[in-house]
């Protein structure tokens, strides 16, 4: 098979390039082989060997189609330029294959499964891409973002090396927050049987605290009995389970759990969050050895859809002007979320405009599968990568695009500028706090 | 020649056919069993709804995109599974060896079915040779599948109508239905069997275990 042409621009990642410079050939083939033996079984082996080589998953990839059809783009050329390669030469591969493959699996795939449902055969291209993603994490070739932010996790079980004190501040600085909305609102720490944990994801207390106020106000409203960690663990969201390291990936995972539990608390409740979900729902615990957590983890959309449809949120007045949304690939694809997005959306929103391709068929952001905190050097090649969205919101006449996800936030708002849509981009629970109605007792 | 291989050759293909597929079957099932994931998730209901989704023509979105691969494909494989089973000269064959016999295809229809079996082949060959994701992904060993695949029945047409050389013809007939038997445990012809499992266990974690669908 004749090598794929790939023009790429030169990018400079200093960890790749050093890691590049390093790598010897003996390493490379003890880690690519010894993945392929023991880390990967009937799935990686019966894919190679069913896939029949027919192009259809290119038609699926937004990466593909944003880039003018260009053919290394496409899904099963992704797979050609990593996982056949690497099998057909045994492991003996040198290390600028491998920064290659790290290029392909870290920055040109979101892992969002949308191939997995063009391919005929669902040949599951995303689980081959994060093998090729385990094989370059133990050869330490990551992003140097990307693998900064494992580090935060594996040092203070955060995304965002958030210390100790500076949780409990910001926690308590976004209850008074709070607040300022509903005067009797409190944001409980480490209160033990709570029927609900709130978590949140790394990025949150960082830099866009003011959901945390938002929330203490919507506990409030809603009359629900919470709590939230002051410990760590209260992190759900998870670079490493993208960055192929799965131990530090579970090891997260186990903490927040574990933290719920300690607070024996009846569910998790999460913010808005698509690959946190995902880490905390299914990858970590699977890793773990559970089909699913011990304690039941909600995503922000079913918990704002219970919450509305049961009236215990009521919507004062809804939001004007034609609003569009995001379908994160991690929570309606991969978790089926579609329809309750749609009747919140429809609750808030006086004119909802929905995007189409829609829900489960709805395009990745490009940002999600750790590729926006693969960070500013790859940051040009992930927006250009992503025309076919600008095109897609452009479609809606929309003035505000809801996100119910992080990484599908700062995505869009990268493609927003660069496109010029002059869209806003908010959370759900930015829109809630505009349209919900408090009732009189617990106005200010 | 015609004897040895319409006598020996045919149990030896038949039996690494069914022999092989067995154990690729079985090898699969045995290495998917080591990883965590796989059998946990499986689930009947899905699988059942996946398959029926993508097992029946223009049942999914994507197959009403793309109209012409779609009718191109169904057409090539149901004729494939069919002509083969079917034909009235495969069971007069059946019947001189074992004494039995079922319903076979009148013998326009299965003319045309080998005809649309060939177009498909043509089909398949003209994107491997000009749509550009194809090609880059296409070797040498795509285009001798295909070969393996068109074979049996080109040989089979010109034999059936005499076009020439009969005798000979025939024997590579026989030869080519015989290499496409053991080539399919053993290349990529194996989707046959294969893509019952990965659809199964696809459309089950998407269904079973995301809640979501997967098509």
């Amino acid at each position: 098979m004749k090598p794929t042409i790939a023009k790429r621009e030169l990018v400079v990642d200093d960890a790749m390039d050093q890691c590049a410079a390093r790598l010897t050939q003996e390493q490379i083939e003890k880690v690519v082989n010894g993945v392929f033996d023991k880390e990967t079984g009937g799935r990686m082996w019966t894919y190679v060997n069913t896939c029949i080589h027919c192009g259809l998953c290119a038609e699926s990839c937004q990466w593909y189609l944003s880039n003018d059809k260009d053919v290394s783009y496409a899904p099963v050329t992704k797979v050609k330029d990593t996982i056949w390669e690497l099998l057909s030469k045994k492991g003996k591969v040198d290390a600028a294959c491998i920064k290659r493959c790290a290029e392909i699996a870290f920055t040109e795939c979101n892992l969002c499964r949308r191939c997995g449902m063009y391919c005929p055969f669902g040949i599951d291209i995303p689980y081959m891409l994060l093998m090729v993603r385990r094989i370059c994490a133990k050869l330490e070739m990551v992003p140097l973002y990307l693998q900064d932010t494992v580090h935060s996790h594996a040092a203070t079980m955060n995304q965002m090396w958030v210390k100790p004190d500076e949780w409990i501040d910001t926690l308590q600085w976004q209850e008074e927050e709070g607040q300022g909305y509903v005067p009797s609102a409190r944001l409980p720490l480490e209160k033990e049987g709570a029927e609900i944990m709130y978590s949140v994801i790394g990025p949150e207390p960082k830099f866009l605290a003011q959901l945390l106020g938002n929330i203490t106000a919507i506990m409030k409203v809603a009359g629900l009995d919470w709590t939230m960690p002051a410990t760590a663990g209260w992190d759900n969201s998870n670079m490493a389970m993208y960055s192929g390291d799965f131990e530090i990936m579970a090891r997260v995972e186990r903490l927040h759990h574990e933290t719920a539990q300690r607070l024996k608390v009846k569910k998790i409740v999460m913010g808005e969050c698509g690959h946190a979900f995902r880490g905390a729902e299914y990858d970590g615990p699977t890793w773990m050895g559970w089909m699913k957590p011990p304690i039941p983890i909600v995503h922000a959309i079913s918990f704002y859809y219970d919450l509305i449809g049961s009236g215990r949120i009521k919507i004062a007045k809804k939001a004007e002007g034609p609003i569009t949304v995001q379908d994160p690939c991690n929570v309606i694809r991969n978790a089926g979320l579609g329809e309750k997005l749609r009747y919140i959306m429809n609750a808030v929103c006086e004119n909802f405009v929905d995007v189409t391709p829609n829900k489960r068929f709805n395009y990745c952001c490009n940002a999600g599968g750790g590729v926006i905190n693969c960070g500013p050097p790859w940051r040009k090649k992930r927006v250009e990568g992503n025309k076919i969205k600008a095109e897609q919101f452009k479609r809606t006449g929309a003035h505000t695009i809801v996100t119910p996800c992080h990484n599908c936030r700062s995505g869009i708002e990268d493609i927003v500028d660069k496109y010029k849509l002059g869209m806003h981009v908010k959370f759900f629970s930015d829109i809630l706090m505009e349209v919900m109605e408090i009732p009189e007792d617990l106005q200010p | 020649m015609y004897e040895f291989v319409s006598g020996p050759l045919v149990w030896i293909a038949f039996i690494i056919f069914i022999g092989g597929s067995l154990y690729r079957i079985y090898y699969m099932l045995s290495i998917s069993k080591k990883e965590r994931v796989v059998f946990p998730h499986m689930s009947l209901e899905h699988s059942l709804a996946s398959l029926v989704h993508w097992v029946i023509p223009f049942n999914n979105q994507y197959m009403r995109k793309r109209p012409i691969f779609t009718i191109a494909s169904f057409a090539f494989h149901i004729c494939l599974i069919f002509t083969p089973i079917f034909l009235l000269a495969h069971v007069i064959l059946w019947d001189e060896s074992w004494n039995i016999s079922w319903w076979s295809l009148p013998e326009g229809v299965a003319d045309w079915m080998t005809i649309i079996v060939i177009a498909g082949c043509i089909f398949f060959l003209y994107r491997r040779l000009t749509d550009p994701v194809v090609k880059n992904v296409t070797d040498g060993s795509d285009y001798l599948l295909l070969a393996i695949t068109a074979l049996p029945f080109i040989t089979g047409f010109i034999a059936y109508h005499q076009l020439f050389a009969y005798k000979t013809i025939l024997i590579v007939h026989i030869l080519a239905g015989e290499l496409m038997l053991i080539a399919i445990p053993f290349t990529r012809l194996s989707h046959m069997l294969f893509f019952v499992f990965t659809r199964s266990y696809f459309g089950s974690e998407q269904g079973h275990v995301k809640h979501s669908k997967d098509w």
